[in-house]
């Protein structure tokens, strides 16, 4: 039985996938052989083939590698700033949450800032933060690249999570408030046991939606700090020779949406283990 | 210790008034149950009912007053675990299994794993509910939800059981089958039970005595002696004294005034 559900669950991601190289392919083709330039001109450089993207991973780069090996190690080097970032952001978030929904005087002092620090426009803020953090010394040194990028990351995760640990732990069931209540628990214990269970489910949500903004904030924090060993630098660096090779900087789009997609996966899998409720329904 | 021996609850002059000078939810009430009785309350919509059953369990603050359990100050006997307290829903932890949620209070008491495994067990047996403690509680019906409910309840052998319109939301059918489970738990186990309704056949069915309660400002405007016999069975609700008695904590609710009488009861709806 779960056998055929993973297998028609395949077949789904299959056909959709099919769907949309036909989709683009046929757009592409339409486009070309009637000549229209509307809304923009199709030719081989702005929409490449999706095989010729596929080919150009399997052709060498200027580094000597091949393009695919290239972008991996590029993929592995943003995904650790990402992973860190996320955690990291996750973490005070949570923290941030907890003290928040407990402290009503709190919350309506600092959640004006809590939501200012989204406004600023993480283009302005990365490179002040990441000059910032390389003049630091921990250990005799400043912190390495990754870890100044990990902070960029962390600093569009926690937002997300914070807004949603606090409203999950708002929503705990009065009358289950009640029930702790009648058992004298301490605070600790109705926190532990009553509130963040109660909170998981709306801490997850933000938790799938911070894992795609860790890997957008390590790529922006790579171009802004000018680090070129990730995906960020990648995307830079392919975006100079667009003209001449145009597939890869969409080869690099594929792995920037991988490694996105991978982040979001490991999220839905802990939610899965973690995360036990009624099944959902969809009216 | 003189008033109050041998009560479990003792209420003196008790009156709730919410807000600034704004309604006077309960007044005066003054009220003695003894250990081992079964006492309803019952009484309009909004008589304060559940405010009272809120006050002797120290959910709710009284204006003025005096609430003892156990011959203590309620909130002593809250902070000693002295009651346990089943709402008109469940209230059940959906992240829990059905032996998890009746082991919580237990957690909380600090009993140690092999102790708290022995008690669910003893548990399921008396809700009958023995099989489904790997259960979820959306995997269950509404009454064995409750049931559990109860069971979590009485896990701790509280001296005391709140119940605020438990069988509320049940269909009649599962309510008249928990209403004789419940008594042969409270036979099993002796506990004390106050009980809130709004259906009187019910509290006289379940009960040792009925407390009649006008409506707002609530105060106590009877109190009914049930002296149908124990055992109680599916037979005790056709005996004639069950009629009469039933008649009788109607007469008392219309001579209180409540009008609200039939809104809330329109099975038993009757002109007075």
């Amino acid at each position: 039985m779960a056998f055929r559900r993973i297998l028609s669950r395949a077949l789904v991601f299959v056909v959709v996938l099919g769907g949309l190289w036909a989709v683009w392919e046929g757009y592409k083709w339409l486009w070309e052989r009637t000549g229209w330039s509307k809304p923009f001109r199709v030719d081989d450089l702005t929409l490449p083939h999706v095989h010729s993207i596929l080919l150009q991973l399997g052709k060498p780069t200027s580094t000597g590698d091949d393009l695919w090996l290239y972008l991996l190690h590029s993929a592995l080097f943003t995904a650790r700033a990402a992973a860190v970032g996320f955690l990291f952001g996750a973490a005070v978030g949570f923290a941030l949450g907890v003290v928040l929904a407990h402290f009503d005087v709190l919350r309506r002092g600092v959640m004006p800032y809590v939501v200012a620090s989204q406004t600023i426009p993480i283009l302005a803020l990365a490179p002040i933060v990441v000059r910032g953090l390389g003049s630091v010394s921990i250990g005799g040194g400043p912190p390495p690249d990754w870890a100044r990028v990990a902070v960029i990351a962390a600093y569009l995760t926690f937002f997300p999570v914070t807004v949603n640990t606090m409203r999950g732990l708002l929503s705990a069931d009065p009358w289950a408030l009640e029930l702790m209540h009648s058992y004298a628990a301490r605070g600790w214990t109705t926190l532990w046991k009553l509130r963040v269970p109660s909170a998981l489910p709306y801490i997850f949500t933000a938790l799938k939606i911070a894992a795609t903004a860790s890997v957008v904030g390590a790529i922006i924090g790579e171009q802004t700090a000018s680090i070129s060993n990730g995906l960020g630098g990648a995307i830079l660096n392919f975006n100079q020779y667009y003209v001449l090779e145009p597939t890869d900087l969409w080869a690099t789009n594929l792995f920037a949406a991988m490694l996105g997609i991978g982040f979001f996966l490991v999220v839905l899998v802990a939610e899965k283990v973690i995360v036990h409720r009624a099944p959902e329904r969809l009216v | 210790m003189s008033a109050s021996e041998g009560s479990v609850v003792s209420i003196a002059g008790l009156t709730k008034v919410f807000g600034n000078g704004g309604v006077t939810a309960l007044q005066e009430i003054d009220l003695e149950i003894e250990r081992g009785e079964f006492v309803s309350m019952i009484g309009p919509s909004g008589c304060g009912k559940s405010t009272l059953l809120r006050i002797v369990g120290d959910i709710v603050e009284p204006t003025e007053g005096d609430v003892t359990v156990n011959g203590k100050p309620a909130r002593r006997a809250r902070l000693d675990r002295d009651y346990g307290i089943v709402f008109q829903a469940p209230v059940l932890y959906d992240w829990r299994t059905v032996a998890k949620n009746i082991a919580l209070p237990l957690e909380m008491g600090g009993w140690d794993r092999a102790k708290r495994a022995a008690r669910v067990r003893e548990m399921l047996e008396l809700v009958e509910l023995t099989g489904f403690e790997k259960h979820h509680p959306w995997q269950l019906s509404g009454g064995m939800q409750q049931r559990v409910s109860i069971a979590r309840a009485l896990s701790f052998s509280p001296a005391l059981l709140l119940m605020d319109e438990p069988f509320g939301a049940l269909d009649e059918m599962t309510r008249e089958r928990l209403n004789l489970e419940l008594l042969r738990i409270w036979a099993e186990t002796g506990s004390t039970v106050i009980f809130v309704t709004h259906s009187i056949s019910e509290a006289v069915f379940l009960s040792t005595r009925v407390v009649v309660m006008s409506p707002r400002p609530g105060r106590v405007a009877s109190v009914v002696q049930v002296d149908l016999a124990q055992p109680r069975t599916a037979a005790t609700r056709e005996e004639p004294r069950f009629f009469e008695l039933v008649t009788e904590v109607r007469e008392s609710l219309h001579a209180t005034g409540a009008d609200e009488v039939e809104e809330t009861l329109p099975a038993e709806g009757e002109i007075a």
